[in-house]
């Protein structure tokens, strides 16, 4: 199996110059919000977990932060180390294991995506989260593999499935190893609806492509943030191949809900609760 | 050897996965239409996804292989420019997909084999496609068919394009031709992002790994059907007589399979596919907590 053989190469890992460490918040303590233009304190940006007390606008997040969102409080996480071996060699401009490296080292993730078991409101679930700083929350092996773990941990034992999409779909630099992985993670979902366990699917900005056209279109309860991009193409390659500008509003949450692809659309600060009502709906109250 | 001469850069290779790009798009390549006509009797076509409309970009129908009853699910590219335009060129709307996961469960019903046949250049992407919930109607595919209790043999004929082709795809036995290539994103898509020309296709079409060659090393298909000599589009009658030989091994190997040991035969194939890691060890990771 060639494709492992330069697996192992830790100077590149090592060389990697501490570029996390440049990012101290240098900008003040103001921002201006893109949605309403008005300035907002950052504190309080911070507090409502970024999105703005004055317009609503959502702005995105990370998958840690994903998770301190939905859950009570310490989680376990899984295939923390598991990442990509590079199967195709692909190489661009730059190679994919420097871009993975690079995106290693912005997120402390090994690949673009957190899977964990916590508590949600008391009642013991799956989670994952997609990073979207991690080479765009893109799809590929890992990925596929980590969902797919997820899922049947969630088979095993019963405890309700949450996927918090993030991504902008199936990764390039993997070829068709991604695209397998839509094939691979719904045919695990088939099982888990034979099983009767709850899933409940989170779209968030953006999701769009492989994602969209897999796991995050089948949840038991579709839900979306509000304004968040969803689609299956994007909307640039919608535009070139009808050579004519977009709607207002295309593609968006609200777009998504009034043509009947979503169940709901859920701000970010009532996710929790949303979601914990929901599955006492699916499964009971909390024993 | 002349130990004084510089080392010579060998001269470039023949692109051939950009080679293989031009024969699965070729004007005359065989498509779903010609491989029935040639390997199924008494075909029926069955219309409409019983929603909204029906997709003449994806062809279904029953008819008999060997006198086998056997369900066709197949996307159908034109041939001139008035039959291109009625096909769509190949790209499929979500009534496309949604039709023929209808027909799909209606085989598996009777306990009837599906044979789909993937050529395309990807699921459409228009405003009309995206409001009836494209995504919906793959991801539903994909789903669905796992759970089909029959055999699904599925073949790639000529341009299995990303997720429009594998939403007929989620075969027990996948078969790319010879000469057909599949990918998660066109080579020119793919040239577009990375290095924000589209002329560069040829390179991405390399860098992809997407000939039949590729994802079979990749453990990512179960064969390789030889094509005629010069390609498919040299001598159709010989194409479908070598896909005929690979359907009747597949149909007769997967006939010895139950119904629940062929959805478990196809869930342990895909469930399998892209485990390819290495441990991102050296550093915490814990990111939580
Ligand atoms: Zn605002």
């Amino acid at each position: 199996m060639s494709w492992f053989k330069r697996e192992n190469n830790p100077e590149k890992k090592a060389q990697k110059p501490e570029k996390g460490q440049r990012k101290v918040k240098t900008e003040g303590l103001w921002l201006k919000c893109e949605g309403c233009k008005e300035i907002i304190w950052k504190k309080d940006l911070e507090d409502s977990h970024n999105v703005c007390p004055k317009c609503g606008s959502h702005f995105r997040i990370d998958a840690v932060a994903r998770l301190q969102l939905l859950l009570d409080g310490p989680y376990q996480q899984f295939d923390t180390d598991l990442a990509s071996a590079d199967p195709l060699e692909f190489v661009d401009q730059r190679s994919y294991r420097e871009r993975l490296a690079t995106a290693q080292e912005a997120t402390s993730l090994a690949d673009a995506l957190i899977s964990a078991a916590g508590t949600l409101e008391g009642r013991k679930v799956q989670i994952c989260a997609m990073e979207p700083k991690f080479i765009g929350g893109s799809m590929g092996g890992v990925m596929g593999e980590k969902i797919t773990r997820a899922i049947e941990r969630s088979i095993t034992t019963r405890q309700p499935l949450i996927i918090i999409s993030a991504s902008g779909g199936a990764r390039m630099q993997e070829g068709a190893i991604s695209l397998m992985q839509l094939a691979k993670i719904s045919s695990a979902l088939m099982h888990l609806d034979e099983a009767r366990v709850p899933y409940i699917s989170v779209l968030t900005d953006p999701t769009t492509g492989g994602v969209t056209a897999s796991l995050a279109m089948l949840g038991d309860l579709n839900i979306a943030e509000p304004g968040a991009l969803i689609g299956f193409a994007g909307p640039r390659v919608i535009e070139q191949t009808i050579r004519q500008k977009l709607p207002e509003g295309f593609q968006r949450s609200e777009f998504l809900l009034k043509h009947g692809m979503l169940d709901a659309i859920v701000p970010r600060l009532q996710l929790k609760s949303y979601i914990s009502q929901a599955l006492t709906f699916f499964s009971g109250p909390v024993q | 050897m002349d130990p004084e001469t510089p080392e010579q850069t060998p001269p470039e290779p023949p692109n051939l996965a950009w080679q293989r790009v031009l024969l699965a798009r070729h004007p005359k390549r065989p498509h779903t239409l010609d491989y029935i006509e040639r390997l199924i009797t008494d075909f029926h076509e069955i219309h409409g996804d019983r929603l909204f409309a029906d997709d003449a970009a994806i062809v279904c129908g029953i008819g008999f292989f060997e006198s086998r009853p056997v369900m066709l699910v197949g996307e159908q590219k034109g041939r001139d420019t008035k039959d291109k335009l009625h096909r769509n060129f190949g790209m499929p709307k979500p009534e496309g997909y949604r039709k023929a996961i209808r027909v799909m469960q209606i085989a598996a019903k009777f306990g009837r084999p599906v044979i789909t046949f993937l050529d395309t250049p990807g699921a459409y992407p228009g405003i009309d496609a995206e409001e009836r919930g494209q995504a919906e109607a793959i991801a539903r595919n994909l789903r669905e068919m796992a759970r089909l209790e029959i055999p699904v043999i599925s073949i790639c004929i000529g341009e299995g394009g990303s997720g429009g082709a594998l939403a007929l795809g989620v075969g027990n036995q996948v078969f790319m031709m010879e000469n057909s290539v599949y990918s998660v994103i066109s080579p020119e898509s793919c040239a577009a992002i990375i290095w924000r020309d589209s002329a560069k296709a040829e390179q991405a079409a390399a860098a992809l790994r997407l000939t039949a060659e590729d994802l079979l090393h990749l453990g990512l298909i179960d064969g390789v059907i030889p094509e005629p000599p010069g390609g498919a589009q040299e001598n159709t009658d010989a194409a479908a007589e070598l896909v005929r030989k690979k359907i009747r091994d597949s149909l007769e190997e997967l006939g010895r399979l139950s119904g629940a040991e062929l959805v478990e035969q196809r869930y342990k194939k895909f469930r399998r596919m892209g485990n390819f890691f290495t441990t991102h060890a050296g550093r915490t990771l814990v990111a939580g907590d």
